[in-house]
C-alpha cells in the first residue's frame, strides 16, 4: 500500500487560511467581471442587442437624471439600513431571517400614529413619538424569537420566519380597517402631509440617506471597537467559549436581537416617512431576505455592505429597466442579477478555498 | 489592515459624493412633439390593462402618434407609480396616463409638482374638487354595457323557461320559495362602482324576466384566479342559473364552463375580455369599455391646445361602452333585443336606473343624496370637499354625470350581499 499507488484526484480542493487582501479583492473583481461577460452574453442572445449599449441603458436608467439617481440612493439606503440591522445577529451566528417582519411592525405603527395623532401633535413631537414607537416594536420583534431562543433554545430560522408571517397579517388587517370604503389605501395624511419628512437640502429623500450613513459608522464602529462587538463575536464562534470567559450568552443574544430589531423598526419608520407616506404588506418589498445576501458578502463590514447595496439596486433598477426597454419580461431581469449574484457568491469559494491540480508528483503541492 | 482601512474610508467618500452628485442635471428635455407616458397596473397578459393598451394604441394610431408613447408597465399603486411619473414627465412627456383607481393619489402628487404636464388618473374620483387645473379623471358609463349584457343574460333564462330546461323540476334549487329564478354575481369590493354595476347587470337581466333575486358574492380582491372561481362555484352550488362577475380574472367563467359540462345549467356573462377561449359554452357575452374613445379625446385635445375636461364619461353614445361578441349559446333573437336596447340608451329614451323599475326597502326612490366629497376614511375626514348632490332627477338616478366616477350605492330590492 504505497502511496504511489493511490490514484491522485485530477483536481482537489484544500481549506485556505486567510487570503491576502489583494487576492480578495482580485477575486471579487474577477467575479464581476466574470458576471458581465455572462450577462452580456444572456443579452446578446436574447436580444440581439449590442451589450455594451444596453449596460450603457442600464446605467442611463438608474443614475441617468437627478431624479433616479436620488432614487438608486433612497433604495440603496432602505437595502443598506435593513443589512446594519441584520450584520450583529448574524455575525453572533443567529439566523435572523425575520427582518421583514420588523420592518413592517416598525412601518406600521408610524403609519398608525402618522394617521391617528398626525392632527394632534406638534411635528416635532410626531416625529419623535414615531420614532421611538417604531424602535421600540422592531426591537420587542426581534426580542421574542430571542428570548425563546436563550431560554428554551428554539430554533430562531423558524421563529423569525413566522414573525414575518404574523406582522405581514396585521398590517393587511391595519390597512383593511384604515382604507374604509376606498379600494386602495393611497397616501396617508394627503391633506395635511402631516408626518412626511420634509426636503432637506433640496432633496426629498436625504433624511433617510444622512440617517443611514450615520447608522453604517456607528455600527462599524460598534462591532469592532466595543465590549458588545466582542462579546457578539465570541458568542458567534463558540458559546462554550464565551460561557468560560464569563460572558452571559443569554444576555448577548436577547440585546443583540433587540438592536438587530431596533434597527429593523426604524428603518420602516424611515420608508413610512421618506419614502412612502403610506403603508402595506410591500413596504419592505422583500429587502429584509435580500439584505441578508449583503450583510453575508460584505462580511459584516457595513462599509462593504455599501458596496454590495449600491451594486443590487443597480442591477434591480437597471435589469428591471432594461427588461422592459426590449420588452423582456421581469424574469429577464431576474436572470441578469441572478448570474451576478452566482458570480460573487462562487468568488467566496475561492477566497476560502483553493483549487490544488494534480501535478503528477503526488502530494507535492499539499 | 491598512489597505481595509483606506478602502472604507474611500468607500465613505463615494457615499457622501453620490450625495452631492445627485444634483446635477436632470434628464428633462423638451419634446418638439407630444409625448404619451403610461403608467399600468399590469401588462398585456391581464384582462383589464389590456383592454386601456389596446386603447391607447389603437388612439396613438389613429392619430399618428404611435411612436410618441412610453410604457411603464407592472406599476404597483404605491410610490413607485409615482416614481413612475416623475420619470416620465424626465423623458418629456406632456400627458401621462394611469390606469389603476389606487394610482390617483401618487399621480396627483406628481401633478402638484410638475404643473406644465397633465396627469390624467383613469378611474380616478377627486380631479374636479382637487383644485389642480392638471389633475383629470376619466371613466365610461360601463354600467350602461352591463345592462346591456344583463339582457343577453335574462334572454338566455327565458329561453331556458320556455323551452322547459330550467324548471322546478330540472333544476329545484335554482328556485327560491315564492318561485323566484336565482342568478349570482363575483364582485370583486362593496364600493359604488360594484354596486353600481351589478344593479344595473340585475335590472336588465330583470328587464326580460321579472322574477328574478341575485346573490353577490365578494372575493375583496380585482384580480384572483382561485377566489373568483370558487365564488361562481359556491354561487352555482347555490343555484344560481347565471354567473355575471366584476372582477379581472377569468376564474368565474372557467368554473361555470366546468360545471355546465358536469350538467348543471348554469351561463356566464364576463368582464372586460370575450371569455369564450376560457368558457366556450358556458360564456354568453362581456361587457366591455371602449376605451379608445377617450385616449383618443384626450389626445386630441392636447394636440389642439384645448383644455381637457377634468372629469369625463361617457357611454353608449360615444361609443365609449359595448359588449363583446355574442356566443353561440346566446338565446335566438338576443342580437335584434340587445339592438333595440342599445339604440334606446344611445338616444336617451332609455335609462338604467329608472326608479320605476326597482324599490328599496319596499318603496320608490325618490331622493338620493351623493357626498362628491374625496375621504379620508382612516380618520373620517374629507381631504377634498365635494358637494352633496341630488342625483335623482327626472325619474333616475343619473349615475357617473356628477362625477366619472360611479356613486350609485343604494341596495335595492331583489339583490343580496353574502358578507365574507
Amino acid at each position: 500500500m504505497s502511496n504511489s499507488q493511490i490514484k491522485e484526484p485530477l483536481m482537489r480542493v484544500v481549506k485556505r487560511d486567510g487570503a491576502r487582501m489583494r487576492e480578495k479583492v482580485a477575486a471579487r473583481a474577477a467575479a464581476i467581471l466574470l458576471a458581465l461577460v455572462l450577462d452580456a452574453l444572456f443579452i446578446f442572445f436574447v436580444t440581439g442587442q449590442n451589450p455594451i449599449s444596453v449596460y450603457g441603458v442600464m446605467f442611463q436608467e438608474t443614475f441617468g437624471t437627478k431624479s433616479r439617481c436620488s432614487w438608486a440612493m433612497r433604495d440603496l439606503v432602505s437595502l443598506l439600513c435593513i443589512g446594519i440591522a441584520l450584520a450583529p445577529a448574524f455575525k453572533m451566528k443567529f439566523w435572523n431571517v425575520g427582518a421583514e417582519g420588523q420592518v413592517l411592525m416598525g412601518g406600521l405603527v408610524t403609519a398608525l400614529i402618522m394617521v391617528y395623532f398626525g392632527n394632534r401633535l406638534p411635528m416635532p413631537v410626531l416625529f419623535l413619538v414615531m420614532l421611538l414607537t417604531s424602535v421600540a416594536i422592531g426591537a420587542v420583534w426581534g426580542l421574542i424569537p430571542a428570548f425563546f431562543k436563550a431560554k428554551w433554545k428554539t430554533n430562531e430560522t423558524l421563529f423569525t420566519l413566522m414573525m414575518n408571517y404574523v406582522a405581514t397579517s396585521f398590517v393587511a388587517c391595519a390597512v383593511n380597517i384604515m382604507r374604509g370604503q376606498a379600494s386602495s389605501l393611497g397616501k396617508l395624511n394627503m391633506g395635511n402631509r402631516a408626518g412626511w419628512f420634509p426636503s432637506v437640502f433640496g432633496q426629498r429623500y436625504n433624511i433617510n440617506i444622512i440617517v443611514v450613513i450615520i447608522l453604517t459608522f456607528v455600527m462599524y464602529f460598534y462591532l469592532k471597537y466595543t465590549k458588545h462587538g466582542y462579546e457578539i463575536s465570541v458568542v458567534g464562534e463558540s458559546e462554550n467559549t464565551a460561557r468560560y470567559a464569563g460572558i452571559n450568552v443569554a444576555k448577548v443574544i436577547m440585546r443583540t436581537m433587540a438592536i438587530s430589531g431596533a434597527i429593523s423598526g426604524l428603518c420602516g419608520f424611515l420608508i413610512v416617512c421618506g419614502r412612502d407616506q403610506t403603508i402595506s404588506t410591500t413596504t419592505a418589498g422583500g429587502n429584509g431576505f435580500t439584505a441578508i445576501i449583503v450583510a453575508w458578502l460584505a462580511k459584516f463590514n457595513t462599509f462593504y455592505m455599501a458596496l454590495i447595496a449600491f451594486l443590487l439596486v443597480f442591477l434591480q433598477k437597471g435589469a428591471a429597466e432594461i427588461a422592459s426597454a426590449y420588452g423582456l419580461n421581469d424574469y429577464a431581469a431576474s436572470i441578469i442579477t441572478g448570474i451576478i449574484l452566482f458570480c460573487i457568491l462562487g468568488s467566496e469559494f475561492f477566497i476560502n478555498y483553493k483549487v490544488i491540480f494534480r501535478t503528477g508528483k503526488g502530494g507535492k503541492t499539499a | 489592515m491598512k489597505i481595509k482601512k483606506t478602502l472604507c474610508l474611500v468607500l465613505a467618500m463615494a457615499m457622501m459624493l453620490m450625495l452631492a452628485a445627485c444634483g446635477d442635471s436632470d434628464g428633462k428635455e423638451k419634446a418638439s412633439d407630444l409625448k404619451i407616458g403610461c403608467i399600468m397596473l399590469g401588462d398585456e397578459t391581464e384582462g383589464y390593462t389590456a383592454a386601456h393598451i389596446n386603447g391607447i394604441k389603437a388612439a396613438a394610431e389613429e392619430l399618428g402618434l404611435s411612436d410618441n408613447l412610453v410604457w411603464k408597465y407592472k406599476v404597483d399603486e404605491s410610490s413607485s407609480c409615482y416614481d413612475a411619473a416623475v420619470d416620465l414627465v424626465g423623458q418629456g412627456c406632456n400627458i401621462i396616463f394611469s390606469n389603476s383607481y389606487g394610482h390617483q393619489t401618487y399621480m396627483v402628487q406628481a401633478a402638484q409638482e410638475y404643473p406644465d404636464v397633465t396627469f390624467v388618473a383613469m378611474t380616478g374620483d377627486f380631479a374636479a374638487i382637487c383644485g389642480l387645473s392638471n389633475f383629470k379623471n376619466a371613466f365610461t358609463y360601463v354600467y350602461e354595457s352591463r345592462y346591456v349584457s344583463g339582457v343577453a343574460a335574462g334572454m338566455k333564462l327565458q329561453e331556458l323557461l320556455a323551452d322547459g330546461t330550467l324548471s322546478t323540476e330540472t333544476q329545484p334549487g335554482s328556485f327560491d320559495a315564492d318561485g323566484n329564478v336565482k342568478i349570482g354575481y363575483v364582485g370583486a369590493y362593496p364600493y359604488a362602482e360594484v354596486v353600481s354595476g351589478y344593479t344595473a347587470f340585475f335590472l336588465g337581466l330583470r328587464s326580460i324576466v321579472p322574477n328574478v333575486v341575485m346573490e353577490v358574492e365578494y372575493t375583496n380582491s380585482w384580480f384572483d384566479i382561485d377566489k373568483e372561481g370558487a365564488a361562481a362555484e359556491s354561487l352555482i352550488a347555490d343555484g344560481c342559473v347565471i354567473i355575471g362577475q366584476h372582477a379581472d380574472s377569468t376564474g368565474a367563467p372557467a368554473a361555470t364552463q366546468k360545471l355546465l359540462d358536469n350538467g348543471t345549467i348554469c351561463y356566464s356573462v364576463g368582464y372586460n375580455i370575450d371569455m369564450r377561449e376560457t368558457a366556450p359554452s358556458a360564456a354568453l357575452t362581456s361587457a366591455t369599455n371602449n376605451w379608445k374613445v377617450y385616449y383618443k379625446h384626450a389626445m386630441e385635445c392636447m394636440l389642439n391646445g384645448t383644455e381637457l375636461e377634468a372629469d369625463w364619461a361617457a357611454g353608449y353614445a360615444q361609443n365609449a361602452v359595448a359588449i363583446t361578441e355574442l356566443s353561440n349559446s346566446c338565446a335566438a333573437g338576443t342580437a335584434d333585443k340587445i339592438a333595440e336596447v342599445e339604440a334606446a340608451l344611445k338616444n336617451g329614451t332609455l335609462h338604467v336606473f329608472d326608479t320605476n323599475t326597482f324599490t328599496v326597502g319596499g318603496e320608490k326612490v325618490t331622493t338620493a343624496s351623493c357626498d362628491m366629497s374625496f375621504m379620508d376614511w382612516s380618520i373620517g375626514e374629507a381631504i377634498y370637499k365635494g358637494e352633496t348632490i341630488e342625483a335623482i332627477k327626472d325619474g333616475y338616478f343619473s349615475e357617473s354625470t356628477f362625477r366619472s366616477a360611479p356613486y350609485f350605492q343604494l341596495r335595492i330590492d331583489g339583490i343580496t350581499e353574502n358578507a365574507n
